[in-house]
């Protein structure tokens, strides 16, 4: 076990920067942590946690120094792999009437993340398998996620949201990062524990000066391993996915379609959901025009559309797609839940809908008799 | 980290490429029903030749892209598709005439599986536009005529006058080795053909319960009732086979509106065995 001092990610994000890669990390803007470019320790919620509950999110002072002392907030690092919206291609018009088509511009940086947390490496996986995982890949999703220098921080203080250890991704970041940090605080030590997931990230920690764990420290260490878990706020039922391909028919789902605003603020905050829609954005002239593909949600009516109108036409059959999709079909789709246990649908509903209260409301009752 | 074996994506699976207009056909009185015969630019490769029961996304330049059925493959490389007018991009499809350049990338998704109707009975029960994505179906099955049983094709329209290929119809009918059936939902003064539901034509048998494959394309409470009608004549679910829509946009399982369950249509389907899309015939809004 290798320990570096927490002045070490300073230099972690400044030797990356150095050596050309955009560094981004958390930081504190607008009441909230959302992911940014970082250029040191001063731009981290150095001194911030969160509280978060279902509907209800606001950060507050720790009375410590913690550099990660908070979990995650409304962004996920889809929004750089998957941005919002992404120019495809554009079309030009050619003198004969035919059209001649180039790839959109791919902003495609090399970027190093710092600060992912175990449910978010298993969200990558998982977008991983929608994006390149299928017969045809998505150019620009592979380019972006190429490059890509990881730095993981497995969660000591899990939020009131989190459910990770019941979708078993996590507390602890256990693989696909090139690093992976470990915080210990308390009244009389703070450090960082240290470990490379790939040759990359060994040359790094390398440099910077990491030294043997005490046996005290190694211990700490462990402990924090050992609670983390306890501290989840929330827990999904392990057979999630048995109970709703039972529940096509529940009578739950327009009940909390009475709730549900369809608002798609639990699908933009996912960090995999992967629907999008692409639209057509013509010059004045109709000589270009462009194939943009923005975020779409199956919230919207849109999504479903049918020439006869929307197919999921009432709130209640696009909740149960939501969520269905989300804990059932996505295992037969792409061989995993796409759901990993991050908590954000909950802490940003605005009505507080609770995936893991629906999902145990469902199985307590199966037949729906209320 | 870098995942394992990052390739990038084949282009033509999702840049539109420039195919040309060659000949328009217009079926309906109200102009509502075209068929365009496509040849690709100078410079396209095009891919595969679509299976019968596969789609092309077809696009219009500073319009958008719809998904649209082949409805017949000419011997030279050109592609037939069969439009009906009532979107917004179908309806700025609607009056371009020949010569015009538009843009398709595919083919996508399942074919009807032809081939395990050899040696038996083929039943083709279509509705409405349903009818195009069958023609190809039927075009190979006359061609190797021999390799089938009785060939039956049962099609209902909403009126004489929404009947789409009628010199193609009143061909097939001319033959004793297909066996045509028509019927629609209004008649007119001058229609001396049957009227009422396509199941009816079903119902009348006239194939072996026990060695036939059936195709059915149309509106999805008649395939529904046509599979209800089928297995009342004997045949078994499996030997059912439905084309569904949905609402495809990228035609490569990326964004993700066309689900049903756990299949996106334009992936796993358009075509399916009847049993896998049964749910959701029976469950609403699925």
């Amino acid at each position: 076990m290798e320990v570096i001092a927490p002045q070490a990610v300073d230099t972690l994000i400044r030797l990356l920067a150095g050596e050309g890669y955009e560094v981004v990390g958390p930081t504190r803007r607008d009441g909230a942590i959302v992911y940014d470019r970082v250029g040191g320790l001063e731009d981290l919620p150095v001194g911030w946690t969160d509280e978060q509950a279902p509907g209800h999110y606001r950060l507050r002072e720790r009375d410590d120094d913690a550099l990660f002392g908070y979990v995650v907030g409304p962004h996920s690092w889809k929004k750089y792999l998957f941005p919002p919206e992404e120019t495809l291609f554009r079309l030009t018009r050619q003198p004969d009437g035919s059209f001649v088509t180039e790839p959109g511009t791919s902003d495609a940086p090399r970027r190093a993340f710092i600060g992912m947390r175990a449910c978010e490496l298993a969200a990558i996986d998982v977008q991983d398998r929608v994006f390149l995982g299928q017969a045809v890949q998505d150019r620009g999703y592979a380019a972006r996620r190429r490059d890509l220098f990881m730095v993981a921080v497995s969660c000591a203080e899990p939020g009131g949201t989190c459910f990770c250890a019941s979708m078993d991704t996590g507390p602890r970041a256990r693989e696909g990062f090139d690093l992976a940090l470990t915080e210990v605080i308390d009244a009389t030590q703070h450090f960082l524990v240290a470990e490379a997931g790939s040759e990359a990230g060994r040359a790094m920690l390398d440099r910077l000066d990491p030294r043997p764990a005490s046996d005290a420290e190694q211990a700490a260490t462990e402990r924090v391993w050992a609670e983390a878990p306890e501290k989840m706020g929330r827990q999904m039922p392990a057979d999630a996915r048995e109970v709703l391909n039972r529940a096509f028919e529940h009578p739950r789902w327009e009940e909390t379609a009475e709730r549900c605003l369809s608002c798609s603020n639990c699908t933009l905050v996912c960090p995999t959901c992967f629907c999008s829609q692409v639209e057509e954005v013509p010059d004045l002239e109709g000589q270009r025009t462009e194939r943009v593909r923005r975020w779409d949600s199956c919230f919207n009516q849109e999504h479903s559309h049918l020439v006869g109108g929307p197919h999921h036409e009432s709130v209640a059959a696009r909740y149960r797609q939501w969520i269905t999709h989300k804990l059932a079909t996505w295992h037969d789709q792409f061989g995993t839940s796409g759901c990993v246990g991050c908590g954000r649908c909950i802490t940003w509903c605005p009505v507080g809908i609770d995936i893991t209260e629906e999902v145990t409301a469902v199985r307590r009752d199966p037949e729906g008799r209320g | 980290m870098a995942p394992d074996a990052v390739a990038t994506l084949p282009d033509q699976a999702m840049a539109p490429e420039p195919w040309r207009i060659h000949s328009v056909r217009r079926d309906v009185a109200s102009n509502e029903v075209l068929s365009w015969t496509l040849y690709p630019e100078p410079g396209v490769e095009p891919g595969a030749a679509p299976a019968p029961g596969q789609f092309n996304m077809l696009y219009l330049f500073g319009v958008g892209e719809v998904p649209i059925s082949v409805s017949a493959i000419t011997d030279d490389g050109g592609i037939v598709h069969t439009i009906r007018a009532v979107g917004s991009v179908t309806r700025a499809m609607q009056d371009l005439e020949a010569g015009t350049v538009v843009g398709l990338r595919g083919p996508f998704g399942t074919a009807w599986p032809l081939e395990q109707a050899r040696g038996r009975d083929l039943v083709l029960v279509a509705g409405g536009i349903g009818l195009a994505p069958l023609r190809p179906v039927i075009h190979a099955a006359l061609q190797r005529r021999s390799e089938f049983g009785r060939v039956v094709v049962c099609y209902g329209a909403r009126s004489p006058g929404d009947m789409i290929f009628r010199d193609e119809l009143d061909a097939w009918a001319a033959r004793d080795d297909v066996d045509l059936r028509i019927t629609v939902d209004r008649g007119t003064a001058a229609w001396r053909g049957d009227v009422g539901v396509v199941t009816q034509l079903v119902d009348r048998g006239g194939f072996d319960r026990r060695n036939t494959l059936a195709l059915t394309c149309g509106p999805e409470v008649m395939m529904r009732f046509t599979a209800s009608a089928l297995e009342r004549r004997g045949l078994k679910p499996e030997d059912i086979y439905v084309s569904m829509e949905r609402n495809m946009r990228c035609a490569v399982g990326f964004c993700g509106h066309c689900q049903i369950g756990a299949h996106f249509v334009c992936r796993d389907g358009p075509v399916f065995p009847y049993p896998v899309m049964e749910p959701a015939f029976r469950v609403r809004e699925l």
